[in-house]
């Protein structure tokens, strides 16, 4: 009986935690509610802590997480050195041995041009990640300025900026960066990213937005405005942490969107363009080799459906993790 | 206090919660019986396992986490536990009848009260759509709602929370049960809106002769309404008797805490005593008896054997006039305090 | 009910202007000259250019150009392409291959995604349920177009079960890309029946319908799934318009004689009249359909008030 107590973890939660369902719990009643509210108001400051730790207690247990966490490291070094990987020149191609399969000497066979297929779909990774982290920090930062505008001004600001929201909706981020994309002179990494981030900041602008909403009016908010906080510094310190969970989830999964969109547009040939190295460009040029040359489709599509796998991943783990709720 | 046979009679209850923290033994071994006509209260505070207990009476208990581990439910002699999902079935309704805390959340959202209402008719007794809906109003109108007929028509909320909780128990009573549940009826309602609820119940249970089970925390809902009182304590049982003896004499360190904690007309100008700490954790409760820690009779050192309270389990014994029970070590010296 | 949708009627009007304003604005205000990418590597005459221009409105400042060009859609006039084609053409024989592709895929995208959401989120943890999960991961992890590829390999090479390209054997020949263009949200409608499904199951009044005795199917079927699809069948709805739009490269890859192919190919050719016409249309579609859904909405769940 008395071991009961030795050996069991003590979580910050402890007290609000029995082992029934959350609606199950009675109210806080009678005359055990004083003491109830007393210890829900002393555990208030360990709740954000607690909150990222047992966020990482249930990481580091699933599955899902770990596998992600895997493909992504493998991905991020492919991206940063991809000599890591290959030591075979991506350019150094001889068309004699053109479009031919696997082999022991070429894991991946050789591409039209001839060149180690191998070496290119490593090197393609580069292009792919630089534009899925640059076009999620550009989303980012619109996201969060516009976001943070419309949400604390509230108002006619905010009426403005959604209407201005609702008609970039109303062009899919694939059809809207593509036209885009058609009218500009030159398509590099820069071009297509901002291609991206024009159409796709609207989503990050309402989840600030909604936050912002939802804390503004809370009672440590109203505290710090009238001790004399600037705008600025209440939104930054007070107003906006309460944005990163959600931003965070978000932005994981949608670099993975992102990059995908970036294949999509490149195969389309709007998107990158030659000789740039991409996943996007090896597919489209082996488009109509599906019969005699399968290879050229499966390995960059392998690869860059892994990479975007891999932003799923953890951006679903960290979600369960964050929001229990969902579990 | 009735005589008539007992129409509900639970045995050693026990449910456990089967969570990834562990094993939470939410109901120990709990027994306790309601006659026709008789409101027993259960009185217990948050965490007590007061709503479990009658969830898995109702098996209505989520599963998992939650498990019966042990016991007997018995309605008019069978076991409930025991009998096929079917049998259960057939007497969630007709048999016995619940009503919870929010009426707003336990309403369906999307369903207008007069179809949730004919529902009871047209599941348990293949009624007719049309007399379903007679029935329903004629439910609405026994609750006293005003403008029934257009009532049935309208969706939980578009009524007020006293209005939604009489839509509750008009529904509960649709088939006429034997025993009607009351899991915490009035405890999100205003003071005086909590009063007109507890007459309504009074006054049904007059007419029909069911027997109430009401769960609550509130002593005066308890003093008012019930003839006898479970008050339970971390799981367990820990005294019994009927409302007048428990209430003027109780047998109990805990319930003599709940007693000394809320104000009585008579005593006014005395100060309130809480009881002090807080209650146990179910995933750790205390060795011994649960209450020991916050006990002021507790006794630790020179506890004759058998009597020691942070190691000996106190059973439900029994003290004082007959039908009254305490599960203290102390018990007699208690009543006689 | 009637003025609640005639506020959200009013409400779609600038947000329309502004969208296909905004495509008007990407295609005729950006660098390129579509009378110099539209002759090639013949030379025009100093003068047929100025003709073509005068023709075009390409003179004139952008508002000026956006204001006839609406005025002229206003009358159903969507303006000609450059062999002098009317754009309207175009539209009217393409608008029933999208159509129907679109209708393919939200009907995969109702039956498949709802039964696998209905199934796992019953059955939360059950082995058909971690399924789904690692399947609709899977899936959105893949880009459509290579989503085609694998379909085009499975379905027209190894098995040959179905047509890959075009539309010459009727209904039979959109099942395959209706299926890869539903892919996506075919995903999403799972993982949200799913999530919507096992959250109404924890509400209290589950509880309360197992306390009336009723049959678990009454309880999961009627009180629980009609809560749980709110949200499911107002995603479906939405989508419509995003589908159509989204066969930009569905229809590219399965060679489909669409809206969306008709895109594709004006971008490249630089057709500014046919892609304004036509993504405007996507657009009203788009718009049109989230109107739908928001009167759907009010009429599915009692809660929702229409002022």
């Amino acid at each position: 009986m008395t071991d009961q107590r030795a050996g069991t973890e003590r979580r910050p939660t402890e007290g609000q935690v029995t082992g029934r369902p959350p609606e199950a719990t009675d109210r806080a009643e009678g005359w055990a509610a004083t003491t109830l509210e007393a210890k829900a108001a002393g555990s208030e400051d360990i709740g954000e802590a607690s909150l990222w730790s047992d966020a990482w207690r249930s990481l580091r247990k699933n599955p899902f997480f770990l596998v992600g966490a895997v493909l992504l490291t493998v991905f991020l070094l492919m991206a940063a050195f991809p000599t890591l990987f290959t030591r075979t020149d991506p350019r150094d191609c001889d068309l004699s041995r053109s479009a031919d399969g696997p082999s022991a000497g070429a894991w991946f066979g050789y591409d039209v041009q001839g060149c180690d297929y191998y070496a290119n779909v490593v090197h393609g990774a580069q292009v792919s990640v630089s534009i899925g982290f640059l076009a999620m920090l550009g989303t980012l930062l619109i996201g969060v300025v516009i976001g943070s505008l419309a949400g604390y001004y509230g108002g006619w600001i905010d009426s403005l900026l959604a209407r201005l929201a609702d008609i970039f909706y109303g062009l899919p981020l694939i059809l809207g960066a593509f036209i885009l994309l058609s009218v500009l002179p030159d398509r590099g990494v820069l071009e297509v990213a901002l291609a991206l981030v024009v159409f796709g900041w609207m989503t990050a602008m309402r989840l600030v937005r909604s936050t912002v909403v939802s804390v503004k009016e809370a009672d440590y908010v109203q505290a710090a405005r009238a001790l004399g906080g600037s705008t600025g510094r209440v939104l930054t310190r007070h107003i906006l942490p309460n944005a990163v969970a959600p931003v965070l989830v978000y932005s994981t999964i949608y670099v993975g969107t992102l990059i995908a969109a970036e294949a999509t547009l490149t195969f389309l040939g709007i998107g990158l363009q030659l000789p740039e190295i991409s996943w996007g460009l090896q597919i489209n040029s082996a488009q109509n080799r599906l019969r005699d040359a399968a290879h050229l489709i499966f390995f960059p599509s392998a690869f860059l459906s892994l990479t975007v796998l891999s932003f799923i991943l953890i951006g679903d783990a960290l979600r369960d993790a964050l929001d229990p709720k969902l579990r | 206090m009735t005589t008539s046979d007992p129409v509900l009679e639970v045995e050693d209850l026990s449910v456990e919660f089967r969570t990834p923290k562990g094993v939470v033994r939410a109901v120990n071994e709990i027994s306790y019986q309601v006659g026709t006509g008789e409101t027993l209260a259960i009185l217990g505070e948050s965490g007590s396992g007061k709503s479990v207990s009658v969830q898995a009476v109702m098996g209505i208990l989520d599963s998992p986490p939650g498990y019966v581990t042990g016991g007997r439910v018995l309605f008019e002699g069978r076991d409930l536990l025991t009998a096929s999902a079917e049998e259960q079935r057939a007497v969630r309704g007709p048999g016995i009848s619940m009503i919870f805390q929010d009426a707003l959340s336990a309403l369906n959202p999307v369903f207008t009260v007069g179809h949730q209402i004919a529902e009871m008719f047209r599941a348990h007794r293949g009624t007719s759509r049309k007399e379903a809906r007679e029935a329903a109003i004629e439910l609405l109108d026994r609750v006293h709602i005003p403008a029934a007929r257009r009532r049935a028509g309208s969706f939980p909320h578009q009524f007020s929370g006293g209005m939604r909780q009489r839509v509750m128990i008009a529904m509960a009573l649709a088939l006429d049960p034997k025993v009607l549940i009351a899991d915490e009826p009035t405890t999100a309602l205003d003071v005086t809106v909590q009063a007109q609820i507890m007459e309504l119940l009074q006054e049904l249970q007059r007419d029909t002769g069911m027997g109430l089970l009401l769960i609550t925390h509130d002593l005066g809902v308890v003093n008012e309404v019930a003839d006898r009182v479970v008050v339970m304590y971390a799981g367990r049982v820990v005294e019994t008797g009927t409302v007048d003896e428990v209430f003027t004499d109780p047998t109990h360190p805990y319930t003599e805490g709940l007693m000394a904690s809320v104000p009585a007309v008579e005593a006014k100008g005395t100060r309130l005593r809480p009881i002090v700490g807080t209650p146990p954790d179910l995933a750790r409760i205390p060795p011994g008896c649960a209450f020991h820690p916050r006990c002021p009779r507790r006794v630790l050192e020179n506890a004759p054997p058998g009597k020691d309270c942070d190691d000996d389990v106190p059973l439900l014994l029994p003290v004082g006039a007959p039908g009254r029970a305490s599960a203290c070590h102390y018990r007699e010296e208690v009543l006689h305090a | 009910m009637g003025r609640y949708i005639a506020r959200r009627l009013l409400l779609t009007i600038p947000v329309l202007i502004g969208a296909s304003f905004l495509i008007f604005a990407m295609v005729y205000a950006l660098p390129g000259d579509p009378i110099r990418a539209l002759a090639g590597d013949r030379p025009l005459s100093e003068a047929v250019q100025a003709q073509l221009r005068a023709e075009y409105n390409l003179d004139d400042p952008l508002w000026l150009q956006y204001v006839k060009y609406v005025g002229g859609l206003l009358q159903g006039d969507f303006g000609t392409d450059f062999s002098g084609r009317a754009v309207l053409d175009t539209i009217e024989q393409r608008l029933p291959v999208t159509a129907k592709l679109a209708a393919v895929a939200v009907f995969f995208e109702a039956v498949i995604g709802l039964v696998a959401g209905i199934l796992a989120g019953i059955r939360r943890g059950s082995f058909f349920d971690n399924l789904v999960l690692v399947t609709t991961t899977l899936i959105v992890s893949i880009p459509v177009f290579v989503l085609g590829f694998v379909a085009q390999y499975l379905f027209g090479l190894r098995f040959p079960i179905f047509p890959t390209s075009g539309i010459n054997e009727g209904l039979y020949s959109y099942l395959l890309p209706g299926l890869v263009l539903a892919s996506l949200s075919l995903a999403y409608v799972a993982r949200l029946t799913r999530t919507s499904l096992a959250e109404n199951l924890r509400q209290d009044y589950v509880r309360t319908a197992r306390a009336k005795g009723l049959k678990p199917s009454v309880v999961v079927g009627k009180h629980t799934l009609r809560n749980s699809l709110i949200p499911v069948v107002t995603y479906i709805g939405a989508d419509v318009g995003s589908l159509m739009a989204g066969a930009i490269v569905t229809e590219t890859i399965f060679n489909i004689p669409g809206l969306g192919r008709a895109v594709y190919d004006s971008v490249l050719r630089q057709e500014g009249a046919v892609v304004v016409g036509i993504v405007t249309l996507f657009v009203f579609f788009y718009i049109f359909f989230n109107l739908v859904v928001d009167v759907l909405y009010a009429l599915l769940d009692p809660r929702i008030r229409y002022d």
